[in-house]
């Protein structure tokens, strides 16, 4: 797994490529927790060169999720979401927890 | 094919390649395979997890095998007992605030395959059969 976090004017951009497992999910939570953690809550994940992401996977984003939402404060944007984790992300009713943007750049838009 | 893995979060990515490496011979879509790796990943998790209760305290011996119309899957590991009926429903209708992440791979499981079987014997340990069938 490959995590790159940029700091934009509007938000944090954050791209994840490889495989979200149960071996790396502690590493995603703590590059997300990083960027909480300095106060700065409106969060955009490119995942646009994911392979693979587990159930441990969604539970990371949905952790985000529920801290960047918690007094309003922000919320976590998901672009770029390969097909078949999508199909997957629906199987387990998850993406209705975010806003999905095929394009990262309208998802910086967005706040 | 059949093979014998580690009981470590780390191996779970070799455990995607053998799947699929398992079933190259059989005619899948690239959909259903990506959904056989992640029924096996969540299995391979929830006996890291719950049956040996950590990381590298036993083996995951994995058997793929690929037939007419179908794939049956068979993990089998020496920890304590798994009984499923012991792990809370996974629910996705509620508020954020509320969702368990217990129970997810679990659902995800039961939601990919197309039967699923939990054996528990006090010699030989936990054996999880599960079957795709293909279209």
């Amino acid at each position: 797994m490959e995590i790159n976090s940029t700091e934009l004017k509007r938000c944090d951009l954050i791209e994840v490529s490889g495989r979200v497992d149960s071996a790396t999910a502690d590493e995603l939570m703590a590059a997300i927790n990083a960027i909480q953690d300095d106060g700065r809550y409106k969060i955009v994940l490119d995942l646009g060169g994911l392979d693979f992401m587990a159930s441990k996977g969604w539970w990371t984003l949905i952790q985000a999720q529920k801290a960047s939402k918690r007094y309003n404060r922000g919320e976590v944007l998901l672009a770029n979401v390969p097909k078949m984790i999508k199909e997957n992300l629906d199987l387990v009713g998850i993406s209705k927890l975010f806003r999905l943007f095929d394009d990262p750049v309208e998802a910086v838009g967005s706040f | 094919m059949q093979r014998s893995f580690t009981g470590d979060f780390e191996i779970l990515a070799s455990i995607g390649r053998f799947v699929a490496e398992s079933v190259k011979e059989a005619s899948l879509s690239e959909s259903d395979v990506y959904a056989l790796q992640l029924a096996v990943d969540e299995a391979a998790t929830n006996i890291i997890e719950y049956a040996y209760r950590d990381e590298g305290q036993g083996r995951i011996d994995l058997t793929v095998e690929p037939a007419a119309h179908k794939v049956v899957i068979t993990l089998h590991d020496t920890g304590q007992p798994f009984d499923p009926n012991d792990v809370a429903a996974y629910v996705s209708d509620v508020p954020i605030e509320e969702m368990q992440e217990r129970g997810a791979g679990l659902h995800l499981i039961h939601a990919i395959m197309d039967e699923v079987d939990f054996k528990f014997d006090k010699r030989k340990g936990n054996t999880l059969q599960m079957v795709k069938v293909i279209a």
